[in-house]
């Protein structure tokens, strides 16, 4: 396999949790290789494992077995190539939009200009420049989640690891949001790994969806959206698509799950 | 031209209501003020009354002791060993205090924000901490005395183990009470070791960790007058306890005010340093 083109490998990832009488088997065997530039949305019911699956690329969280590799290295730990961006935003409270957004130029001990012109370019990246001296309790949902983007992009991430980002969001902010992510994804290349339980988010935005399913958790099937952006959510074609994921994140609900187990083989 | 009429349609509406917002907070204010200064002036007159009623010798009337305190601070009623003197005790008591603070501060808050992130430490040092907070300071007199001799040192460590624990516990509580989300978002963003702490721990906990400062001030105060006990010539617990052999409650309950008053301004002091350091959080403000 040329591993080469691959961005971000995962293979043969599981996790195991111990409980109190035992373990539960959260991960089965994932496999799953993203492209550079690639867009892909995970999604599936909850305790399907996707954001254990995507903590182990972060990785705040070792897999049992199996390996993550980024750009053919293997994660050993939290890293700024992989910048996670939280559902609750998770900024330093007590930094101002400016301080957050140069904590991770800061840590690399960058020259003072240098540090200075990543914050500027990537407060302008995610149109904050004006509320550069706030602290996040004075900003709203939606200008903290652009905080938490330009804070891992300002610290050169190439891969983007969502988690719900938009999950907390009102529908209006969180429309506005999507379209952004869009246009910055397109400007910068970057690689996102997306976890979301919108399979309009998950359509809307992805160029694979990903459908994992629980007990253990494991992937299912991997859609592919082929479709020009902007992408019109009313759009037939994107709604063929949407139901074809609905229908199999459905397959995996209590009743159909027999059938769905069989048909996989 | 749009921009311009809602200007001047914005300018009539804007101005009084910033005027009434300053109102109400000067009123807000004053009424502070009064009902915070009035209840101890009603205190004083009950006392007063009291003493009156009662007939009694032993305890003084508020203006005895108002005399006595104008004595002490500024000499020529009495002239005797304690007049005018105010200045010497409380300048002898501060660097015992914050002799004693300073050190607990400077041990604890290192110590909590480690034993807060570290569970081995923590599993090694909690059951210690635990038995030996109980024991009361006062139980320390005699072997402080051994230690440190009669003299100022035993004075500075009573006061700093009275307030070392409310420094620690609260530094550690502070450390295990952050969101474990805002440690990974730092090592994801390449920061570890030496400057996780400094830069996340530290801060992170910082709104616990001015709380017990502020706990521990006050504890500081409290056993100053235990530790000045110990036999040292001057400070305010001194003061107290030659108040007492003299049998001059006058002297006695100066010295009780005294140390009262200080013990409130540094207590505002400690406030207005939180306020400013923690101008970030909205829920830490009084």
């Amino acid at each position: 396999m040329n591993s080469a083109a691959h961005q971000l490998a995962i293979r043969r990832v599981t996790k195991r949790f111990a409980v109190d009488d035992g373990e539960i088997e959260a991960l089965a065997p994932v496999d799953l290789t993203i492209a550079k530039g690639e867009f892909v949305c995970l999604i599936g019911a909850s305790g399907c494992g996707k954001s254990t699956l995507l903590r182990i690329v972060a990785g705040f969280e070792e897999p049992t077995t199996g390996d993550v590799l980024v750009g053919g290295r293997p994660v050993t730990g939290p890293g700024r190539d992989r910048g996670m961006v939280f559902q609750d935003y998770a900024l330093f409270p007590w930094m101002t939009v400016r301080r957050n957004i140069a904590f991770g130029p800061r840590q690399r001990r960058l020259g003072r200009a240098e540090i200075d012109a990543r914050t500027e370019i990537h407060m302008r990246l995610v149109g904050l420049e004006r509320f550069a001296a706030r602290y996040p309790s004075q900003l709203s949902g939606g200008m903290k989640q652009r905080v938490a983007i330009a804070r891992v992009l300002a610290n050169d991430a190439d891969i983007l690891l969502m988690d719900e980002p938009f999950g907390a969001l009102d529908a209006l902010t969180r429309e506005q949001l999507q379209r952004e992510l869009l246009q910055i994804v397109a400007r910068t290349g970057v690689t996102v790994l997306f976890v979301t339980h919108s399979v309009e988010e998950a359509v809307l935005l992805g160029d694979r969806v990903v459908v994992m399913s629980a007990g253990p958790g494991r992937i299912d099937s991997d859609v592919a959206v082929q479709l020009p952006r902007p992408r019109d959510v009313s759009s037939p074609e994107l709604n063929a698509i949407r139901r074809a994921v609905t229908l199999r994140l459905k397959s995996h609900l209590a009743p159909g799950r027999g059938i769905a187990a069989a048909d996989r083989g | 031209m749009a921009v311009l009429t809602e200007q001047v349609a914005d300018a009539p509406d804007a101005s009084p209501r910033p005027a009434l917002r300053r109102r109400r907070r000067l009123v807000d204010r004053a009424r502070a003020i009064v009902l915070g200064a009035g209840f101890p002036l009603l205190l004083i007159l009950l006392w007063d009354r009291a003493v009156d009623l009662a007939g009694t010798r032993l305890v003084p009337s508020p203006r005895q002791v108002a005399v006595m305190m104008y004595d002490f601070s500024f000499g020529g009623i009495y002239d005797d060993a304690f007049s005018g003197t105010i200045l010497t005790h409380v300048w002898k008591s501060m660097q015992r205090v914050y002799g004693g603070f300073g050190l607990a501060a400077l041990i604890a808050i290192p110590l909590g924000l480690l034993i807060g992130r570290i569970r081995t430490l923590r599993q090694l040092l909690d059951p210690t901490i635990a038995l030996l907070r109980p024991i009361p300071v006062t139980a320390w007199l005699p072997l402080s005395m051994i230690f440190f001799g009669l003299g100022p040192n035993a004075a500075i460590f009573l006061v700093f183990l009275g307030a070392f624990y409310p420094i620690l516990l609260n530094t550690v509580f502070g450390v295990r009470s952050v969101d474990v989300r805002l440690f990974e978002a730092a090592a994801m963003l390449g920061c570890g070791g030496a400057a996780m702490f400094r830069e996340v721990v530290l801060p992170a906990a910082l709104p616990a960790i001015l709380n017990g400062l502020r706990v521990a001030n006050g504890f500081a105060w409290i056993l100053i007058v235990v530790g000045e006990m110990t036999g040292v010539p001057t400070g305010l617990g001194s003061v107290i306890m030659d108040g007492r052999t003299l049998s001059r409650t006058d002297l006695v309950i100066t010295g009780m005010v005294v140390i009262g008053a200080a013990g409130f301004v540094t207590d505002r002091i400690i406030v207005a340093i939180s306020n400013r350091l923690l101008a970030w959080s909205p829920q830490h403000h009084e």
